[in-house]
């Protein structure tokens, strides 16, 4: 998995949630709950399925950071990028 | 045909997991049969051997029809070569509800099944019908592909996935989930309203609220998902869920019921888990048992039942049997939910958001997490002085969430 992925992962994994809405045209600034009207048993099943495919720790404490795409996608760059995989 | 809802008469076979000669055991799932509520896996409450099919592909029956004839362990073979559908002694036909479980719903108000049952006839689909897959009719209905206009390849020329995606042209669709596909969102609405009409026409319904402090919830999870793997985290959900069905164990007169003028209360809790279908859709699963799991067993019950559900994969016994509903709003949307009973249960307990609230705590005015619970309840069978400590009862149970 290289970091080029790390976006398509997540709209793959954000589409299993949501498969009746177009990720491309997401703002990588809204807050998935909404935009996507997700709740928080979906946002847990995302998180398993990111680390599932990623193999990053996802701690509760950093969920805040993920409520974006855009924020998901540094958070994990920054994650992977730093050797912790 | 099992009853899969207060309001079900009628059901579709559209799957045959087994066949004649096969061995079966208690819990297997034999069959699956499309409902208003999507397709539903039905399972078998007895061990032995399957004797005869009675019921073809995409016959549309009757709740109470016998499906199948099963040999149970403990009886000898039939003795006839031809076993008659009407009269079948030995043999033990696969319909309404286990026998050591609440019995299926059955309709108190003037429904069609409350006539006399017919037994044996299939009553035929209209038109020719091939045989469809389940996986074939879901995609088929997911890309708006008419299945009678496709060339089956499978067995008796029924229609396969493959065929669809043939079909279609393109190259096949991975056969991972994608969601809500084996869902009729118009047919469950259709089924959501004839339940919801029936409890406002028949269930007096009274309401209590009480707002509690769960800091200590959200602190103990906090905790307790530090060291843990995001597939084993807890959810909020798992301790309202807990603390209702402990609650409920003493609490009879809300766990159970009302069926043709008496109330009976329900030997286990089965909470039904309320559970919202993208683009609009409602259904509220049987967790079983979830006064006698862990809590991480009902976390981890939950997660399954809500994704099968939302793919349309109930099983039947969780369709018929839930003993009280919980229903909670999640993270988003408003403090407090006031829900309409499910017949012929007697109770739903309603979870609002959480909020952040000015609190007393010790004398002192600190900043809390607050979260409102609902109870509805069915007047014919408590009054509210009952329905008061129930209530309390479980928000005191989350002032302990290491004891739930």
């Amino acid at each position: 998995m290289n970091e080029a992925d790390i976006p398509t992962v997540l709209r793959e994994e954000l589409g299993n949630i949501a498969p009746e809405m177009d990720l491309q045209k997401l703002d990588p600034l809204a807050d998935l709950r909404e935009a996507l009207d997700i709740d928080s048993m979906d946002f847990l099943n995302f998180v398993i399925a990111v680390h599932r495919r990623l193999g990053v720790e996802i701690p509760e404490l950093d969920y805040p950071k993920l409520v974006t795409l855009g924020g998901a996608i540094s958070y994990l760059e920054a994650k992977l990028g730093s050797g912790k995989r | 045909m099992p009853s899969l809802g207060a309001d079900m008469e009628a059901g579709t076979l559209v799957e045959w997991l087994v066949k004649p000669g096969d061995r079966v055991k208690r819990g297997d799932i034999v069959a699956v049969v499309e409902t208003q509520k999507g397709a539903i896996e039905i399972e078998i409450f007895d061990t032995g051997q399957i004797e005869q099919i009675l019921v073809d592909l995409n016959s549309k029956v009757p709740v109470g029809t016998p499906l199948a004839r099963i040999r149970t362990d403990l009886e000898p073979a039939a003795g006839a070569a031809t076993p008659r559908p009407v009269t079948p002694p030995p043999a033990v036909a696969i319909a309404a509800a286990p026998p050591a479980s609440p019995p299926a719903p059955a309709p108190t108000a003037p429904a069609p099944t409350a006539a006399p049952l017919p037994q044996g006839p299939i009553v035929p689909a209209a038109g020719r019908r091939v045989p469809v897959s389940p996986a074939a009719r879901r995609l088929a209905e997911l890309r708006h592909v008419d299945p009678s206009a496709v060339t089956g390849s499978g067995p008796g020329g029924a229609i396969v996935r493959a065929d669809v995606e043939r079909s279609l042209g393109a190259t096949p669709v991975p056969a991972e989930r994608k969601r809500t596909i084996g869902l009729d969102l118009d047919a469950m609405r259709t089924a959501i309203a004839a339940a919801m009409a029936r409890s406002k026409r028949e269930i007096p319904h009274y309401y209590l609220q009480h707002q509690v402090d769960v800091t200590p919830c959200e602190q103990w999870i906090a905790r307790a998902n530090e060291a843990r793997p995001p597939d084993s985290r807890l959810l909020m959900g798992a301790l309202a869920v807990r603390a209702v069905a402990l609650a409920a164990r003493n609490f009879t007169a809300f766990n159970g019921f009302y069926r043709e003028g008496s109330y009976e209360p329900a030997a286990a809790v089965h909470i039904g888990v309320a559970v919202a279908i993208r683009g609009g859709g409602l259904a509220a699963p049987a967790l079983h048992d979830a006064d006698r799991i862990s809590l991480d067993e009902v976390m981890a019950r939950m997660r399954d039942l809500v994704q099968r559900t939302r793919a349309g994969r109930i099983r039947s016994s969780e369709m018929s049997d839930p003993t009280i509903t919980v229903s909670s709003l999640g993270e988003r949307g408003v403090e407090a939910l006031y829900g309409i009973i499910y017949p012929p249960q007697v109770s739903l307990v309603g979870f609002g958001k959480i909020v952040a609230r000015p609190w007393l705590v010790d004398g002192a005015i600190g900043p809390r997490s607050v979260l409102t619970i609902t109870l509805a309840a069915d007047h014919r069978v408590s009054d509210g002085h009952a329905g008061a400590l129930f209530l309390a009862d479980i928000g005191k149970r989350l002032q302990e969430p290491e004891n739930l």
